[in-house]
């Protein structure tokens, strides 16, 4: 029983690094990714094979696996921020897809359908429960630390002309700011960190395969970073814990229910997470934190 | 060699003439209501299982169940728009199209939860291929692309011949000048989406005569119905038939070059290629 809540922190953990890359590129800037799941696969592909057979350390892997993400973001970006930002998220939707796909079909570069197994993970497996415990540590410090850069990044004025940006384009343009570049920044950022998130929870379960990747972790991340507040990374960081918490009560409510099989099981929880996303846009859009407005100075005049 | 160039542009033609439908749907649904609904994927499987279910089930022939296929879609669509993408207006597109696409996931897994993730295969007599010289075409193809002409046709007359059609490309065009000149906003809304999800019913089941009804079925066919939209420039009806035509022929022509997987990647790339060169696709509006 302690194993299993370690592990679902751990996992947590992972979701709230996922939300501050949400709450960057959507909440900050306005961008939204519904490719999310793409750049988490990315990462953890990245990590997993230059660690697994380019035999190189794990830091270094992580460090490769931000690079690409950040590389990915941008190519991503380019043909799209200067349309209407709609365009951005079908195209996102369509990156996450052609990810799944390549690793899926690749054999040679990434395994194919079976993956990679064996990962190497960060600390030895033979700590046993302490492997956990570490790893629990490693990613919650991981993911505090993200929660502060991006509250240090949205209180700069970097953060807020990218608010000014999300708010009204136009008059940010008037106003002097470099709309499109700081579109593709927050943008590639956003990407980096969850394609960092991805590379940890591929060492951490030492395992990754195409399968993984379903187009719905973009929509927990969604449901997280929207019941927690958008645009306040503490509130997407509270956001993940409890979406991890709403998923697994789901998870005991469907095996509670007598004469539903596996699979109408899996479907009542997708259904469940997917009616969550739909209440809280309707009733609570701000999330348990809004984002507070930051005063304006007092005026000189 | 040249009789395999012919048959991919034959079979393109075949399946970019079914894509149309629903791509026309997605497009119409934007054109009207300003947001893409991204829940397109699951309303083309609900139709694929409306069809199944009136075609195995009530043993309906297949004509009797494309129109359970539009109908079921069709309600599905009006009932999310109404009940969870509606109230969501003063929040933006963007909101919209998030909370479409929650809607898709809903509606997936209530397929999911009522039929099993089994393939459903439709009933319909074997067949041998018709054949011209080297060509081949299954008899199943031939009914399914006359179909999809039909309902253009159809289309086409009730958007250009009747008031209400003429209405709706009113709105699409300038919705404050039509409300100026007596067009009810509501109605109109609520018509476009009931014959958008209609016609991505229609879609998912003509996919599925070919294959089988599986829960992802629409899902697979998301990135060509979006490609043929933006290539047709968002909005368009008549861009979103001249790009699925094209998409269906490219998508069968690199089957020829690369392994048949990737056939789906094509609709990315391609949308990619039209947003870097020409946003406003062949007969789209700004898209800035």
């Amino acid at each position: 029983m302690l194993n299993y809540i370690i592990f679902i922190l751990v996992v947590a953990g992972v979701y709230a690094l996922l939300a501050q890359s949400l709450t960057l590129s959507w909440g900050l800037a306005g961008l939204v990714n519904l490719g999310l799941v793409g750049f988490f696969a990315i990462g953890a592909y990245a990590s997993a094979m230059t660690t697994k057979w380019g035999g190189w350390p794990i830091p270094l892997g992580l460090l490769a696996a931000t690079v690409l993400g950040l590389f990915t973001g941008f190519i991503v970006t380019i043909s799209t921020l200067r349309l209407r930002d709609d365009y951005l998220a079908i195209v996102t939707l369509g990156f996450a897809e052609v990810v799944r796909l390549v690793a899926s079909n690749e054999i040679w570069l990434t395994g194919g359908t079976d993956g990679i197994a064996g990962v190497p993970s960060m600390i030895p497996r033979a700590w046993g429960q302490g492997y956990h415990v570490t790893m629990l540590a490693i990613v919650s410090v991981l993911a505090i630390a993200t929660c502060a850069l991006v509250r240090h990044l949205a209180a700069s004025p970097w953060g807020r002309a990218l608010r000014a940006v999300r708010e009204d384009q136009v008059v940010a343009a008037v106003a002097g700011k470099p709309v499109i570049r700081l579109k593709a920044q927050a943008f590639s950022i956003a990407a980096a960190i969850a394609a960092l998130a991805g590379a940890i929870y591929g060492h951490y379960t030492s395992y990754v395969a195409p399968d993984i990747y379903q187009p719905l972790i973009t929509i927990y991340v969604f449901l997280a970073v929207t019941a927690g507040g958008v645009g306040r990374p503490a509130g997407a960081f509270l956001g993940a814990y409890l979406l991890i918490g709403f998923l697994e009560l789901t998870r005991f409510m469907a095996e509670i229910v007598p004469g539903v099989s596996p699979v109408q099981a899996a479907a009542t929880r997708e259904i469940l997470v997917g009616l969550a996303l739909i209440l809280l846009l309707r009733l609570k859009p701000n999330g348990i934190m809004p984002e507070r407005n930051q005063k304006a100075p007092p005026s000189t005049a | 060699m040249v009789s395999s160039i012919i048959q991919a542009l034959l079979n393109g033609l075949v399946s970019g003439t079914i894509l149309a439908v629903p791509a026309i749907g997605f497009t119409a649904i934007f054109a009207v209501l300003r947001y893409p609904n991204f829940a397109i994927g699951s309303l083309a499987t609900i139709g694929a299982y409306a069809g199944w279910l009136a075609n195995v089930r009530l043993g309906w022939p297949l004509e009797a169940s494309f129109g359970l296929a539009f109908v079921g879609a069709g309600i599905a669509t009006l009932a999310a728009e109404w009940l969870a993408v509606r109230p969501l207006e003063k929040s933006g597109a963007l909101m919209m199209a998030i909370c479409s696409l929650a809607v898709g996931i809903v509606l997936e897994n209530i397929v999911r939860f009522a039929f099993g993730n089994e393939a459903r295969g439709f009933n319909v007599p074997l067949m041998r291929d018709i054949r011209f010289g080297d060509l081949r075409m299954s008899p199943q193809q031939v009914e399914n692309f006359a179909v999809a002409l039909l309902l253009m046709a159809l289309l086409w007359a009730a958007l250009n011949l009747t008031r209400m059609g003429r209405a709706m490309r009113a709105t699409a065009d300038n919705p404050d000048l039509a409300r100026l000149k007596g067009v009810q906003p509501g109605t109109v809304a609520a018509i476009t989406v009931l014959v958008g999800g209609g016609l991505a019913g229609i879609g998912g089941m003509l996919v599925a005569l070919d294959t089988a009804a599986d829960p992802l079925t629409g899902f697979r066919l998301i990135l060509s119905v979006f490609a043929a939209a933006v290539l047709g420039g968002l909005g368009s009806i008549p861009g979103a038939v001249l790009g699925a035509l094209i998409i269906g022929m490219v998508e069968e022509l690199t089957v020829l070059l690369l392994a048949p997987n990737y056939r789906t990647a094509i609709g990315f790339a391609v949308i990619l290629i039209v947003l870097t060169v020409r946003p406003s696709g062949l007969f789209g509006e700004r898209a800035g």
